[in-house]
């Protein structure tokens, strides 16, 4: 069976016969990683973080946004977040100009909850003047190359900006000096990633290619910070998950989060 | 106050440093990233693939569109909202008149070649800096083309002609031009001028005579890139 997508042609089919015999078109295992996986820091002068990351042939860049606003008034001293995920059309034959669409509003919130839920970033501290005046930090995602597991791209891309990122300068009359930082960093308190596990004819598999995530019953991305608390989950795709295939794939992230946050090193 | 040092110290016939690179993004059929300071460009190109909805298909060749867009964390001042402004569709607009003299397109009817440019950092010139890589994406896709299309913009700040200025010069005190510029390569012809400014029409000459000699090393350094594909 071969699934046509708007301009991708998967072989289902013989991806899921290799599965089920613990092998991949590309020779990975089932749960390892695409080589290479590389993280640069500091791609983007005009962004107060940013970073670039690439598994294999995904390659994705995250830029953080500083900026001084009026904090919400439920939460009157906090500054705030705010996540955004761009799928360009440059990065992928199937995407289409235009707002974003399902896929990156998707990503977007479950990274933002990753961040959030965990409370990654200490937002009191960004709080300037209660009620009046506090720091709001905006992470753009931006996709340059997709070929499978942006979600897990991203949210190293993230986290790697994140702990770069620097305020801007803030001038005497109030106003923001971007293009002189000073040497202040966020205030982060954790380091939640985020690992996604397909289930693809029955079996958990790490880090998906484009045509693999094509191929696919079932998804779960869980959040995880250092300790191993999980701060964020969801699922997605068509199949449902037994509780042992959720103990399975949380186990499998547990695991690999670790591994892909000592990539920050 | 005349300009005659230079905010960074280059003369004033000097680009800055340039870096590119083809197939940068693999799902493309053809990619290219163009560095100059630091302004960035990533360009890529889909196609010849079929052109939806279809009352926009040319039975008689196919058709080039481009797309312009600053990621969000680009801009040197506060963050840029997504999706498409006026601007970047403007400059879009004029990246498609820029590169469609030199690409042939005759062979695929009813369908369309789109070019993605979208830029991570910016520090002026990126229309330049868009088009410089999208041409090198083009050459990249293997679409039929007549000739590269090479983009630099020059200008004036008081008196001093001047090649690729950036966003600091751009602010200087007036008297202060822009003039972004794209230059077929062997026949000298100009596919793209914009300007903005106070020139005169003897510095205008002078500087479009820069700007051809700048074009040049832009070419050089597009030419390299895509050599340097089929070394190995």
């Amino acid at each position: 069976m071969t699934k046509e997508t708007d301009q991708l042609i998967v072989n289902t089919q013989t991806i899921h016969e290799l599965i089920k015999t613990g092998k991949r078109l590309d020779g990975r295992s089932l749960t390892d990683y695409r080589e290479p996986i590389t993280v640069q820091t500091e791609v983007s002068w005009t962004a107060e973080g940013s970073a670039m990351v690439q598994i294999g042939e995904t390659k994705v860049i995250v830029g953080v946004k500083l900026s001084l606003e009026k904090p919400y008034a439920d939460t009157a001293d906090q500054g705030g977040i705010m996540i955004n995920a761009e799928l360009l059309p440059l990065s992928s034959p199937i995407y289409n100009p235009g707002p974003p669409g399902m896929k990156a509003i998707e990503m977007a919130r479950v990274l933002d909850r990753g961040i959030r839920e965990s409370h990654a970033i200490d937002l009191k501290k960004l709080c300037i003047t209660p009620g009046e005046k506090a720091w709001f930090v905006i992470m753009d995602i931006v996709s340059v190359n997709d070929d499978g597991n942006l979600f897990d791209a991203a949210g190293l891309a993230l986290l790697a900006a994140l702990k770069t990122a620097r305020f801007p300068t803030v001038k005497e009359d109030g106003s923001l000096d971007y293009k002189n930082k000073t040497e202040e960093k966020l205030p982060l308190l954790k380091q939640p990633i985020s690992i996604t596990v397909l289930k693809i004819n029955g079996a958990l598999v790490i880090d998906p290619t484009a045509e693999e995530e094509f191929s696919a019953d079932a998804r779960l991305t869980v959040a995880v910070d250092v300790n191993g608390t999980i701060s964020a989950m969801q699922k997605g795709g068509d199949a449902t998950l037994t509780l042992e295939d959720v103990d399975g794939m949380v186990g499998l992230a547990l695991e690999k989060a670790d591994f892909l946050r000592g990539k920050l090193e | 106050m005349a300009y005659t040092k230079r905010l960074d110290g280059r003369k004033n016939n000097e680009l800055r440093p340039m870096e590119a690179k083809t197939g940068v993004v693999k799902n493309a059929d053809g990619s290219a990233s163009f560095k100059i300071g630091k302004t960035w460009a990533i360009a890529a190109v889909y196609g010849p693939r079929d052109l939806n909805p279809r009352f926009l298909q040319n039975p008689k060749k196919g058709i080039l569109r481009c797309n312009y867009g600053m990621m969000p964390f680009s801009g040197s001042g506060d963050r840029i909202r997504p999706g498409r402004s006026r601007r970047a569709q403007e400059i879009a607009m004029v990246m498609t008149k820029s590169l469609e003299p030199v690409v042939d397109l005759s062979a695929f009817p009813n369908s369309v070649v789109d070019v993605y440019v979208d830029l991570p950092q910016t520090d002026a010139g990126t229309r330049c800096a868009a088009i410089s890589a999208a041409s090198m994406a083009l050459a990249d896709a293997g679409i039929p083309m007549k000739d590269m299309i090479c983009s630099v913009s020059v200008g004036q700040v008081q008196e001093t002609v001047l090649a690729d200025l950036t966003y600091n010069e751009e602010a200087h005190e007036a008297p202060v031009s822009d003039i972004p510029i794209a230059m077929v390569h062997n026949t000298g012809e100009l596919s793209l001028l914009q300007m903005d400014g106070e020139i005169s029409r003897e510095d205008l000459m002078k500087a479009l005579a820069l700007g051809k000699e700048a074009c040049e090393q832009v070419y050089k350094v597009q030419v390299a890139a895509l050599k340097e594909k089929f070394k190995k």
